[in-house]
Parts: C-alpha cells; sequence; structure tokens
C-alpha cells in the first residue's frame, strides 16, 4: 500500500503550494486515474508519490508519504526506486543515454536491482513482449517515434516488476493501438498485486482500466470515488476535464430530448459496443 | 494548394516511410491524417515545408516544385507545428518566440506586435507574453508553439498532434483555432489520433498504412461501416458515434450531432408510425 497524508508541496523558489493536503491511498491490486485540468498539480503529485520530490526535486514538503508501512522520509532515490518507479510524461526524459540498443534500455532497470543476468532477460524479455516491441530491440532508443519511446520507456518499468507505479500520462504520444496494449498490460500488472497511479487526460482510457478517479484542482482533491461515478459526475466538466466519449455522447442524447425508448436503445447500443 | 505526386521517402538506414503517395490538398480544405505510429504521416507532412526531400517523386505548392524552392520560401506559404513543442522553442519570452517568424519573414516591424497579439489570443497566451516559455507547462508551451505558426499567416498550417497533453478547454481551444483558420480560407492539415477531434472539426479524413494512404474521404466516409475492414487493419477505432449508429442502423453517424440527428429523425419516425396506426 502507498499512502500520502495531509501532503503539500512548495517547490525551492516557489512563493505558493503547488499541492494542498492531499491525501491518496493506493491499494495492493488498485489501478487508480488522475484527473484534472493542465497545471493543477497532477506531474507533481506523482512526483511526490514516488518520493522523486524531494528527494531529487527539491521543494518543502508537509504531510507523510508511507510506503508497505514505511515512511519515506529522507530516503535516498536508489531506496525509493526499489519500492516505487515512475514513469515521466515525456519519454526522452526516461531515457538513460548510455545504452545502445532498446533491449539494453529496457534492461537497465533490473540490472540496476541487481538480478542475476538469466532473470535479467527473462524479465527483459518478457516486458517487450507484452508490449510488441520486439522488432525494435536493437534499434538505438535515442532515435525512435515518439510513440516507440513511450512503449520502449513503459517496458523499462515493466521489467523492475514493481510493487507501486506512478506513471505521468502514459499514453500521450500514442496510437490507439498502443494505448490499448498499455492498458493491457497495466491491468496486467494490478492483477499480480501492484498498485498504480495514472495521470492521463484519456478518460476513455481510465474508463476502462481504473476502479477509481480522484479528480484534482488547484492542487487539492476535489473528487474521489468509484470511477464510474467519477466519470460520470456532471462537475467533471466544470473542472474542465473532457469524459468519456460514452459519457459525453450519453449526455448528448438526453440533452436531445429523443424519447425514452429510443434512447434506451441507444444506451443499449453504446455498451454493446464498448 | 498543394499536390503530391507519387512521393517516396526513405530515409538514411533504409527505412521507406512513405511508398507512393499521391494526394491534392484544395485551398481552404481541413484535411485530418490519420494511422499508426510509424505509418509516414509525419514523414509525408514534413515535405510541404521542405524540411524532408523526396527520394521519389515530387510535391507542388501552389503548382510550384518544392524542391526548386528555397526553405525560406516554402515557410513563408507553409507552417508547420512539431508534435513535440521543445523541438521549436528557442527563446526565452514567450513573445519573442512568436514573434521570431514574422520578423524572420520581413514583416515590417510596426506590423509585428499586433500579429503576436492575435496569434497569442487565439492560443490564449495573451496572459503569458512576458513569461519564459519554459515556465509554462507542457501543453501551453505546445499551444505556444501553434501560435509562433499562426503570426506567421501562412496559406497552409500543419499542426502535428495538436490536441495531445491538452485538457478540454485545450482541446477545445485547437478546434476553435482550426475553425478560425478555415473561416479565414486557410488550408489546415492535421495529424492526429484523436478520432473524435478529427471527426468533429475536418472535412476530410486521410488514413496511412505502412507509408500509404488507404482511405480518403468525408468523415461520414472513412468512417462508415463499409471502411472498418481498412481501419481495424491499422488499428483505428471509429468514434463511438460511428460505432452506436451502425450498431442501430441509423447509417454513418461519425459525431455527436449526427447521430442525435438521427436518433432525433428516428423517433419522429416512430411517432409518425404509431400515430398512423392509431387512426
Amino acid at each position: 500500500m502507498l499512502e500520502l497524508k495531509g501532503v503539500s508541496y512548495r517547490y525551492a523558489g516557489y512563493a505558493k503550494s503547488v499541492l494542498q493536503d492531499v491525501d491518496l491511498t493506493l491499494a495492493d491490486g488498485e489501478i487508480v486515474g488522475l484527473v484534472g485540468p493542465n497545471e493543477a498539480g497532477k506531474s507533481t503529485l506523482c512526483l511526490v508519490a514516488a518520493g522523486l520530490a524531494p528527494a531529487s526535486i527539491k521543494g518543502a514538503l508537509t504531510g507523510t508519504l508511507t510506503i508497505d508501512g514505511e515512511p519515506m522520509a529522507g530516503r535516498k532515490t536508489h531506496e525509493l526506486a526499489s519500492r516505487v518507479v515512475v514513469g515521466f510524461q515525456n519519454p526522452n526524459t526516461q531515457r538513460s543515454g548510455i545504452a545502445a540498443t532498446v533491449f539494453e534500455e529496457v534492461a537497465l532497470g533490473p540490472q540496476n536491482l541487481g538480478l542475476d543476468v538469466p532473470e535479467i532477460v527473462e524479465r527483459t524479455r518478457t516486458a517487450m513482449a507484452l508490449l510488441r516491441i520486439e522488432a525494435i530491440q536493437l534499434r538505438d532508443p535515442a532515435r525512435l517515434s515518439g510513440g516507440q519511446a513511450q512503449l520502449v520507456a513503459i517496458a523499462g518499468l515493466l521489467a523492475m516488476r514493481p510493487r507501486h507505479v506512478i506513471l505521468d500520462e502514459p499514453t500521450a504520444q500514442l496510437d490507439p493501438a498502443g494505448t490499448r496494449l498499455v492498458g493491457d498490460a497495466l491491468r496486467q500488472l494490478a492483477a499480480g498485486g501492484t498498485s498504480l497511479l495514472i495521470a492521463e487526460h484519456k478518460t476513455d482510457l481510465l474508463d476502462g482500466v481504473c476502479s477509481r478517479i480522484v479528480a484534482i484542482d488547484g492542487g487539492r482533491i476535489a473528487l474521489d470515488g468509484p470511477a464510474g461515478d467519477v466519470l460520470a459526475d456532471p462537475r467533471l466538466v466544470a473542472l474542465g476535464i473532457q469524459p468519456p466519449s460514452r459519457v459525453r455522447l450519453k449526455r448528448a442524447v438526453d440533452e436531445a430530448g429523443v424519447d425514452a425508448r429510443t434512447a434506451a436503445s441507444a444506451a443499449a447500443a453504446m455498451v454493446a459496443v464498448a | 494548394m498543394i499536390a503530391v505526386e507519387d512521393l517516396v521517402h526513405v530515409y538514411p538506414g533504409g527505412t521507406r516511410a512513405v511508398d507512393g503517395v499521391s494526394l491534392r490538398i484544395e485551398v481552404g480544405e481541413r484535411v485530418a491524417i490519420v494511422g499508426q505510429n510509424g505509418s509516414g504521416k509525419s514523414t509525408l507532412v514534413r515535405h510541404f515545408n521542405g524540411l524532408l526531400r523526396p527520394t521519389e517523386g515530387r510535391v507542388l505548392v501552389d503548382g510550384v516544385d518544392a524542391a526548386t524552392l528555397r526553405v525560406a520560401e516554402l515557410a513563408a506559404k507553409v507552417g508547420l507545428a512539431f508534435q513535440d513543442p521543445d523541438r521549436q522553442i528557442f527563446s526565452g519570452k514567450v513573445r519573442s518566440e512568436v514573434a521570431f517568424g514574422p520578423r524572420n519573414m520581413g514583416v515590417a516591424k510596426d506590423q509585428v506586435g499586433s500579429r503576436v497579439d492575435e496569434a497569442l489570443a487565439a492560443a490564449g497566451l495573451s496572459g503569458d507574453a512576458d513569461a519564459n516559455p519554459y515556465d509554462l507547462g507542457y501543453s501551453r508551451r505546445k499551444l505556444l508553439a501553434l501560435a509562433s505558426i499562426l503570426a506567421m499567416r501562412t496559406p497552409v498550417v500543419v499542426l502535428d498532434e495538436p490536441t495531445t497533453g491538452q485538457d478540454a478547454r485545450g482541446v477545445a481551444r485547437v478546434e476553435e483555432i482550426v475553425a478560425g483558420l478555415a473561416e479565414l480560407g486557410r488550408t489546415v492539415v492535421a495529424i492526429s489520433h484523436d478520432m473524435a477531434f478529427v471527426a468533429e472539426s475536418f472535412e476530410r479524413v486521410v488514413v496511412m498504412r505502412e507509408g500509404r494512404v488507404i482511405l480518403d474521404g468525408t468523415p461520414t466516409e472513412v468512417f462508415a461501416e463499409s471502411s472498418w475492414k481498412e481501419l481495424e487493419s491499422t488499428y483505428l477505432e471509429p468514434p463511438l458515434p460511428a460505432r452506436v449508429g451502425a450498431r442501430m442502423g441509423l447509417g454513418a453517424t461519425p459525431t455527436e450531432a449526427s447521430l442525435v440527428a438521427a436518433l432525433a429523425g428516428r423517433a419522429g419516425a416512430t411517432d409518425r408510425a404509431s400515430g398512423e396506426a392509431k387512426t
């Protein structure tokens, strides 16, 4: 379990806190979606949940981060990395810059965990297969398309077989097929007991994989509840968050004032094509 | 007008990114280019402003072979906003970033200011004119890159993945920008993975797979059930209203508005039918 309690965060040199009094718990095997308008504090929340702020990105933290019962205050980044991994918004930020091939890039995480070579190879192959990037395993990681780079970065995280995963817009540069692959991989990871926090604008993706959704606005938690409830909450639009397409469409049909029978058959069709 | 004739582009190393594309884009058209990552979309559009030169075939801009034009000449005709704004942004101030394009094109000094103000207003960045671009979040840097292209007032505007990383307001902003350009008679070409955005904001959709064009038509045509097999071959899914409309036998309804209209029509027909049955 990963737990944030009463967390506020102010970056070094900033006058104002970016996060204010945030309580958030990720249970084992739970996938939580994090939504919010741009600059609501989603990326900062990801960094704080991973312990990188303040361990690596300096600032003032109040409140606590606890992982599997242990307080993380004062931990070094390598201690944090064995408990929680984080995927950044821009895969180029994630890239090590020291691996000559995609295979080596994906293997870097498990290598740094000090595992045996056969174990490293097995984990690397499994992660690449899950995201179907075997075909580019000998390519230079610095010369990939945006979408490919994103899949390589996520494969690198999966290969570490982490207990807790924080992802900041993992599918921003992916096509619909890549987005589905990532969704499947995340579900599989959660089924093995890993807890995940995913910051995303693509509410259609979250709709399919998350059990819970947290919406933040101005650095504070605005909504927190079961995915179905929060994604259908009318307040979402006012927060500047686009609801999933099925919610938008249902609303458009309701507002058009078509008769109840037609609306019901439209609703049934929406379920059938999902 | 842009005419692409039998275009082939092979990168050093042998990747055949564009493999025989012919395409005409008329003045004032709004064209979306869709397809998987690596299907050749970005490679194709980079020929429009001379960033890439054809391996085979040619690209005509206003009837002139782009290969005979200098990059500066092409830049005055075709503006391209990159997928990754950080590849485009280099200035220390938002205002000077946006002013760079028009200044470089030789626009008179007293006109640069008004162009910059207009472009910043369209992108919703008027309040950030004096900020450092790198103090802005990713979504606003992306809008900044778009504003820099708008300020050049090129007849053709090419947008590579304009809605990625944008929240609902940001997507609405991009939709307004596309509509505004169309109103001014400019040509807009956008690459996107967002099928709802494509169906709502564009009058033509070009689908690419493995460097070739496999579908080309209106959103109604391209997202109609008869095209689904082709779409599926490149792992694209039609927008939800199209799938619901087909399921209900309402024909091609690529947008929310077209589905709602079809539903209202059917409800009306049922009412009339039941009315007749009663009499």
